[in-house]
């Protein structure tokens, strides 16, 4: 594995995701992605009595289909490497628990679902580990506890709010078997362009996407028309028109490709109004990467892809104090080989 | 190490926006609020359920003979009551998406933040959760309700106008 000028990273050894689950609720399962999700719960409590309990079985049931799909016992696994939204990651942690291999809990609100698997195709690329779990979780109702009001309270949404996925998205990666390599990864930096408004997620998030976007070409020499498709993570209807804006002000031609976010590729928002500017949450980014791009990936529709997760780290406590919203993005670009 | 920038700044990151320069960008793409819509639709729902608070009151004075200061107590309370069965059913949030600060009135609104908040918390068990969190959304309304009222009041005390005792 070597350095790409400043903050991507090349993998040497290609490792490659060989097994991969998605399991999501009933919002997502309404969406225009529903047919490449392995399981839809019709219902936000999933059988368990607290949000929190709900959330960690997504991740659960997640990351034992794929496992299954990797033809992998638990046994055979040799690290997992999550996060999700909660105080203290406690659905990653607590569904570790139950694996019972080697963890690492990471932290990186919506981009978590990159961080996690840049992070274990490193562990895999260095040789520290044979198969690696990156998964991540998140659940409509526990971030709105958290982060906003409780569920059933009637407060009026601005038309630029978002709605968190429910749903988790696990990948297995290993050197050997078959599957999509993961070729490059670019660590983020922090970006914060003083947005104070945690409603206004997109628009927080888009200056750190722009700019894992353009470090990714700097650093690699590339131009976006390598790839067949760039997605950003959540940055939803108001975010990715400022990240196209800011990305032409800086003269990288995104027009060579398609580039979409996978918090509009989600909903229907015509349909669906509740969502009203799109996804959000790292459920967002996991479930459409795992689900829906790997599966055109495996039927031959996409070869290259780069998936570009954003996180706005701020916390309830952040914003009642009147900061603004440090934001990250993690880029990781998969090739389909041959 | 960072690169220096034109101005001797330290330039850490690709973009050439600065704060200002963005929050112009970002204010461009930002969907306004439909104020004027918003204000119709609260102005008729807040109506709305306030008709239907007079109207339980009414039935009061004219079923059970009582006088409208006797029936103000139980049609508060049957408000309530609607507004907690609304809350539990998981429909007074999606109503209050579309009605906006018409759902705010005082009565039904208020029962809606308790009840919301002491539906979510309970799995944090009754005293540490439901007792604790019931209070999150509606207590500051209790505490600068009481504070104005006491401002009020030593005004009243101090000036006595306002004519006649209350």
């Amino acid at each position: 594995m070597k350095r790409l000028g400043r903050q991507t990273w090349e993998y040497d050894h290609h490792p490659r995701i060989i097994g991969r689950a998605t399991v999501v609720g009933p919002d997502e399962g309404k969406g225009p992605l529903s047919s490449d999700f392995d399981y839809i719960y019709d219902n936000l409590e999933i059988g368990e009595k607290t949000w929190e309990k709900a959330e960690r079985k997504l991740l659960e049931q997640a990351s034992q289909l794929a496992l299954v799909n990797a033809n992998l016992t638990k046994e055979e696994l040799h690290y997992f490497v999550g996060g999700d939204l909660m105080n203290q990651i406690i659905s990653s942690s607590f569904s570790a628990r139950q694996l019972g291999v080697p963890y690492l809990g990471v932290f990186g609100a919506c981009s978590t679902s990159m961080e996690t698997l840049a992070l274990a195709s490193m562990i895999v690329d260095s040789g520290a580990g044979d198969y690696v779990l990156a998964g991540t979780v998140s659940h409509n109702c526990t971030v709105e506890k958290q982060f906003r009001y409780p569920t059933e309270y009637g407060s009026q949404k601005p038309p630029y709010a978002q709605y968190t996925v429910t749903g988790s998205g696990c990948g297995v990666v290993s050197r050997t078997g078959e599957g999509p390599v993961i070729t490059k990864a670019t660590i983020g930096r922090i970006m914060d362009l003083g947005i104070k408004d945690p409603f206004n997620m997109g628009a927080a998030m888009a200056p750190a996407a722009a700019d894992t976007i353009i470090s990714h070409f700097r650093d690699t020499g590339l131009e976006p028309g390598y790839y067949d498709l760039i997605v950003t993570g959540d940055l939803a209807s108001v975010g990715l028109p400022i990240t196209k804006e800011l990305l032409h002000k800086e003269g990288i031609p995104m027009e060579q490709t398609v580039f979409n976010d996978c918090g509009l590729m989600i909903y229907d928002r015509e349909k669906q109004t509740q969502v009203v500017a799109g996804g959000s949450g790292c459920g967002c980014s996991a479930t459409v990467t795992y689900g829906h791009i790997l599966n055109r990936m495996q039927k031959g529709d996409l070869k290259r892809v780069l998936v570009v997760a954003t996180g706005a780290l701020l916390s309830p406590l952040s914003y009642q104090q009147g900061e603004s919203i440090p934001c990250i993005a993690h880029a990781v670009a998969i090739e389909q080989e041959g | 190490m960072a690169e220096q920038s034109a101005t001797g700044k330290k330039k850490t990151s690709s973009l050439s926006m600065d704060e200002k320069e963005y929050k112009k960008v970002a204010k461009k793409y930002e969907p306004p609020r439909p104020i004027l819509k918003n204000c119709i639709k609260a102005f008729f729902v807040g109506g709305t359920v306030c008709l239907i608070g007079q109207a339980i009151q009414e039935a009061f004075m004219a079923g059970l003979d009582m006088t409208s200061k006797e029936a103000a107590s139980p049609t508060v309370a049957v408000m309530i009551l609607i507004s907690v069965i609304l809350t539990c059913l998981g429909v007074y949030d999606k109503i209050a998406q579309w009605a906006g600060a018409g759902t705010g009135v005082p009565v039904t609104g208020f029962a809606n933040s308790m009840c919301s908040a002491a539906l979510e918390h309970r799995a944090e068990g009754l005293v540490l959760g439901v007792g604790a969190n019931m209070f999150k959304l509606a207590g500051s309304v209790i505490v600068f309700g009481v504070v104005a009222a006491f401002i009020i009041g030593i005004v009243y005390a101090f000036l006595g106008f306002g004519g006649g005792h209350l």
